[in-house]
């Protein structure tokens, strides 16, 4: 057994008062400090200033795009299959292009249910869902708005939501049977 | 107007006053209490509330929680004691609001044939009336904390009871000690005895007969124990939220929480009030006596105007300091130049404190002037006194932490109660020696 001796206050001590005092000239210290020069607080105005994320940051969905617009995706269900929370919701359909078989019809993200796992990035062997939208404040008003659709997940440009932050892609077949333009 | 008419029409007005006093300054210590703690903690504090724009430093958020608290559905537990439940909390803010009515604000002035007194009650056992009335402060704790019937308000309770009976001990012997000096328990002869110079085997000593030059150690044990008694951090172990939740006003909620609430911090103002009146000398302003402030009005509209006018311009820069953190901020709306706003208000004072050091230059005074500046100037005076020690409850709760249990009782009981005693005996052979 493990007996831990620890210092009783003696004599003046145990009327605590210096130590009261020394305290309060501690916390008297950061008054004056503060009300004598207030731009030392490290303090974010939060809606008017925001902090930089890291480049990192794992923040929301978003669906990339290939070069004619057309979604990378191709509804192949992994992410849907991957994700603990069962909030991906895949309807697929033929794809016009006769080099893809599938494209997503519906994609729909419930953001009231993701836990922000990360896992349907791991997934995705085409590297058509990336969670890196620096928007960690996700908000709404009612349940259907927290559904986010297809639309709503493509609506940006492959390169500029994390200009200095690209992961390593996954190599894409450019000839051969299952070649992706 | 005969003079009994004057004298109870004086009376009726001083009650009214000094009943509205502690809830004007509820609002106040709440808002001291938010950006205190901020500027301790090295953050900014309330700032959002706003009100067509304007945000007072984070004052209307006061006006939000009024609407807020009032908009609360108003619970009462089923299985609660409905009587004592509703009781409580009326019975903490009206024992919160007595203690003042024997406070004198000011000394008595003679004015237009009458006498004018600045003191609701002048009862001969005044400073027992302000121990009675703090000590049953604790029965409203202990009905919420029963009455709710859940343990953890009990338990908040009995422990506050505890507390509040140890401490009102030493505070009883800081008390004692206190009247063996005065030799007289009605206050407002104790705050006339306090503006003399403090006498020592018949030497007279460059400082104020005050409580705290005569009594040192029952002033430290009287501030220890009014914390105690306003359930104030480090002695906040009747709410205990780490412990207990809230403590014993855990079931409470909407109108009667708010009453709680304002009663936890009319209890410090009051408890300001009355250190001050009883260590600091109450309203006497020190080194001068009421008459010699009544006989000099220019000299002493010459001190408030040069004390106006060195606050005014200090208040004016240091908002100037805050108004340019905002600026960089708030880029549009009222909040960019409201901050500039106050602190042009300021400096406008303070040009109104150079106006009136002009007109103190070289004017005479009606006879009236000097007894209403002094008693504005006591006035001013007491206030002062009272804020440093809101401003001290506010600096030692978020300055120390929590007693434990033990130590509380290790204090009260074998700390501050044979400090009080040993006190009195050296206070006793003092004065026996003095004589």
């Amino acid at each position: 057994m493990r007996v831990v001796d620890r210092a009783e206050p003696k004599g003046a001590q145990k009327f605590y008062l210096v130590a009261v005092v020394r305290g309060l000239i501690v916390t008297m210290g950061h008054v004056m400090k503060n009300v004598l020069n207030p731009k030392r607080m490290p303090v974010v105005f939060y809606p008017e200033q925001k902090k930089d994320l890291p480049p990192a940051t794992r923040g929301r969905h978003r669906l990339m795009k290939r070069e004619d617009g057309a979604p990378r995706c191709t509804a192949c269900m992994l992410c849907a299959t991957a994700c603990p929370a069962e909030c991906i919701h895949i309807k697929a359909e033929e794809s016009p292009d006769p080099n893809i078989e599938k494209l997503p019809e519906r994609f729909e993200i419930d953001m009231l249910r993701c836990v922000f796992c990360g896992f349907c990035v791991d997934a995705c062997p085409l590297d058509a869902i990336r969670m890196d939208v620096p928007d960690v404040t996700i908000a709404g008003y009612t349940r259907e708005s927290m559904v986010y659709t297809k639309e709503f997940l493509m609506n940006h440009n492959n390169e500029d939501v994390v200009a200095d932050y690209n992961p390593p892609r996954p190599v894409i077949l450019t000839h051969g049977p299952h070649a992706r333009p | 107007m005969d003079n009994q008419v004057f004298t109870l029409i004086n009376i009726a007005v001083m009650t009214v006053v000094m009943w509205i006093t502690p809830l004007q300054f509820v609002p106040f210590m709440i808002w001291l209490e938010r950006k205190g703690s901020a500027i301790i903690q090295d953050r900014i504090g309330p700032n959002r509330a706003e009100i067509f724009g304007f945000r007072f430093f984070g004052m209307v958020h006061n006006f939000s929680d009024v609407v807020k608290l009032l908009n609360k559905e108003n619970i009462t537990p089923t299985h609660a004691n409905r009587f004592f439940y509703t009781m409580a909390p009326f019975w903490s803010m009206t024992v919160s609001l007595l203690p003042l009515l024997i406070i004198p604000l000011a000394a008595p002035i003679d004015i237009f044939g009458h006498t004018v007194r600045f003191q609701a009650a002048d009862f001969s056992v005044g400073i027992l009336y302000i121990l009675s009335i703090t000590s049953m402060g604790v029965f409203a704790v202990i009905l919420a904390g029963w009455a709710s019937n859940n343990k953890f308000s009990l338990m908040g309770g009995i422990r506050s009871s505890a507390q509040m009976i140890s401490y009102e001990l030493s505070m009883g012997l800081a008390i004692v000690a206190l009247l063996m000096v005065y030799q007289d328990a009605q206050v407002s002869s104790m705050v006339e005895t306090q503006g003399r110079w403090l006498t020592v085997f018949g030497h007279e000593l460059p400082l104020p007969n005050w409580g705290i030059f005569l009594q040192p150690v029952a002033f430290v044990l009287f501030l220890v124990a009014s914390f105690a008694e306003t359930n104030r951090n480090p002695f906040d172990l009747a709410e205990g939220e780490s412990e207990l939740v809230a403590g014993y006003h855990i079931e409470y909620s909407s109108v009667k929480f708010a009453l709680f609430f304002m009663a936890e911090y009319s209890n410090m103002v009051v408890a300001s009030f009355v250190i001050a009146t009883l260590f600091l000398g109450g309203y006497q302003v020190p080194y001068f006596s009421t008459d010699v402030l009544a006989a000099h009005p220019q000299e002493v509209l010459i001190a408030v105007c040069i004390l106006g006018f060195i606050k005014s311009v200090l208040l004016g820069y240091l908002i100037g300091l805050k108004a340019r953190q905002q600026e960089t901020v708030f880029k549009k709306g009222v909040a960019k130049w409201e901050p500039f706003l106050f602190s042009g208000l300021f400096y406008g004072l303070s040009i109104l404190c150079l106006a009136g050091l002009i007109y103190a230059f070289n004017g005479s005074f009606a006879p009236w002037f000097g007894p209403v500046l002094t008693t504005l100037l006591q006035m001013g005076c007491l206030l002062a006194k009272v804020l440093f020690f809101c401003w001290l409850f506010v600096w030692v709760r978020w300055t120390l932490p929590r007693f434990r249990y033990d130590q509380l009782m290790n204090l009260g009981w074998k700390m501050l109660l044979p400090l009080g005693l040993v006190n009195l005996l050296v206070t006793g052979v003092w004065l026996l020696i003095s004589k």
